[in-house]
């Protein structure tokens, strides 16, 4: 009950949050939508890392590292601590330039207007929207599943089920979005980020000291145990597995919430900080999960479900308000990061879509927010729809999740292109968008055709042949023995960008002329 | 040596360095708990971090501080309103 009591006052917090937001906003999209480009430094690194981390930073961390050991730290959280500032500093820094100076609120609007054309925008409007939407199911479907798995008591049924947990969820992030926009939205996310920030080291910290013998005497056990000695280094993580992972973050700053949250800054000194602190903000929270994961094989072994095993932990060793305060800390991330991509969705469809094609003109700018509002109710009830009836599906949402970022990380050279290569053009942009998502489309149907460690295409043979196409045995697809499918998705994006821009006709001298005055030009 | 080719050797010479194949099947503990391959990731972080300071300092896109909305845009820019 505890846990549920610490939720529920987690939850007022934030509908509260976002319900002063509301009072302090103005009816125009700027305002709704980039909280009128006004955020702070602090609160903005707060924000776009809310943004960006979800519940399985927490969740996923500790079940992955209870399967395969301490390489997911390095797999997932010290590349994107190189790779996610990397891209803020070099891209979000100058589409927020972009943004104060041509007012753009969305990628695809600098899209359309950096190359003269509709359609290219469109294009990539449609897929960005298709590799969005599942992940916001996946976080309800998250939420809902945390919520049931927290107030769930031995020998009686959940106090939060899993259709009301996805029902707080979906209601608590369209309150705080509908009403509070980007600027509520920011808001809470401070309260959030805080929040996930702390829980990771309060957990080693209490799970540590109820531990007999300390966490130390259990980590020699799992080194000399040789069931489990592997856990604690990388010997099941294939080295071609691990480096193209380093490709995946370039997806952060493709994703629109991402990108968007770009746009909202006050000023771009704002990226400074924020590029600083991100890495070590990852290290905060990824370290601790991944070392409770690795510990919790020799504490509670032979889980059939990992995921469960820092609640399984804190159940075990640590009092029913930290319990409680994981709860909140994982609903956090949960709802910081839907929120975002609520918000990026509507800001895309109202700003994209009902203005570009004249209904700001018709409705006016109050029609623009109320059309904002009403997408926002929208598409939050039919996520929850599909949590709710396709919860058995979640496999297919959670793969269609795993596509999403190879996508999205090979759409980067596009942006790369656009910002940094006066040459490129609207050929080359959609040459390599169709690229991947062909590709997404091609690899998607050979994963759902074939079984896990099947090979499905050898090129040469015996000991030279290539695994040109094989599945893992997670079911998911591998290139040329072993990389991940980002690998020839980047490569060929960005062939297709450099060869079609190359072959056709430049943009216009006053396109050029707008978009590479000097002071875009590189430092 | 120029500030970009710097700046290119510094982002290339720390990305190579997170693939630390020579930790791989290492199972040493650090201080007695923390194994050697999530000690060094752990520690990349803090390399990734000062690695973003040097950016900051060197190679900060400091031209951009003074952009300003473009006045021959104003009330008909693309997101504005067409």
């Amino acid at each position: 009950m505890i846990p549920v009591i610490v939720l529920g006052i987690y939850l007022v917090v934030v509908a509260y949050i976002g319900s002063v937001a509301f009072r302090r906003g103005k009816e125009n999209t700027e305002d709704f939508f980039l909280a009128g480009r006004s955020i702070g430094p602090m609160v903005f690194f707060l924000s776009i890392f809310a943004t960006n981390m979800t519940a399985f930073a927490i969740i996923g961390s500790s079940g992955q590292s209870y399967r395969q050991g301490i390489g997911i730290y390095g797999l997932m959280a010290s590349s994107s601590g190189l790779v996610i500032p990397l891209s803020i500093f070099f891209i979000g820094t100058r589409l927020w330039a972009l943004g104060k100076k041509f007012g753009h609120m969305t990628q695809v609007a600098f899209f359309r207007d950096r190359w003269e054309c509709d359609s290219i925008g469109t294009v990539i409007f449609t897929l960005s929207a298709v590799m969005l939407v599942p992940y916001m199911i996946i976080s309800i479907m998250g939420g809902g599943i945390v919520l049931q798995d927290i107030s769930a008591t031995k020998g009686s049924a959940p106090l939060i089920p899993y259709q009301l947990g996805c029902a707080i969820v979906a209601v608590v992030v369209t309150v705080n979005v509908f009403f509070g926009g980007m600027r509520g939205t920011v808001w809470v996310n401070i309260f959030q980020t805080i929040l996930f920030l702390c829980f990771g080291f309060v957990a080693v910290a209490v799970i540590s000291h109820a531990v007999e013998g300390g966490l130390s005497e259990y980590m020699t056990k799992l080194a000399g145990n040789v069931k489990t000695a592997s856990l604690l280094t990388r010997e099941k993580m294939p080295e071609r597995f691990f480096w193209s992972y380093t490709l995946i973050p370039l997806s952060s700053i493709m994703f629109p919430h991402m990108a968007i949250m770009c746009f909202s800054a006050e000023k771009v000194t704002a990226f400074k900080r924020t590029v600083i602190i991100y890495p070590i903000a990852i290290m905060l929270i990824w370290l601790p999960c991944v070392f409770l994961g690795v510990i919790g094989a020799q504490l509670i072994p032979g889980l059939k479900d990992p995921d469960g095993i820092l609640l399984q932990l804190l159940a075990k060793f640590a009092p029913a308000w930290l319990a409680g305060l994981l709860g909140a800390g994982i609903i956090s991330a949960v709802m910081g990061s839907d929120a975002h991509q609520v918000l990026a969705l509507s800001t895309m469809f109202t700003k994209d879509i009902f203005t570009h094609y004249g209904g700001r003109e018709k409705y006016g700018e109050k029609g623009a927010v109320f059309f904002a509002r009403a997408f926002i109710v929208v598409v939050t009830a039919v996520a929850y729809f599909i949590a709710l009836y396709l919860k058995e599906k979640q496999g297919i949402f959670e793969i269609a999740v795993r596509f999403a970022f190879s996508g999205f990380a090979a759409m980067a050279p596009v942006m790369i292109a656009a910002l940094f290569w006066k040459r490129s053009t609207k050929y080359g942009a959609l040459a390599s968008t169709l690229f991947v998502a062909g590709c997404l489309v091609f690899f998607a149907i050979l994963q759902n055709q074939h079984k896990p460690n099947e090979v499905i295409w050898t090129v040469g043979e015996g000991a030279n042949a290539i695994k040109m196409f094989a599945l893992a045995p997670n079911g998911d697809l591998r290139f040329w023995n072993g990389f991940m499918t980002v690998v020839p998705m980047v490569i060929g994006s960005t062939i297709c960008m450099v060869l079609f821009s190359l072959i056709t006709r430049p943009p216009s001298a006053k396109t050029i002329e707008k978009y590479f005055w000097k002071n875009l030009k590189t430092s | 040596m120029g500030k970009k080719l710097f700046v290119f050797v510094l982002v290339l010479g720390v990305y190579l360095l997170h693939q630390d194949f020579w930790n791989w099947k290492k199972p040493d503990l650090v201080f007695g708990i923390l194994p050697i391959g999530l000690a060094y990731h752990a520690g990349y972080s803090f390399l990734a971090a000062i690695t973003m300071a040097i950016l900051v300092k060197v190679a900060w896109p400091k031209h951009l501080e003074d952009v300003q909305p473009d006045e021959s845009i104003q009330g008909k820019t693309i997101d504005r309103g067409h």
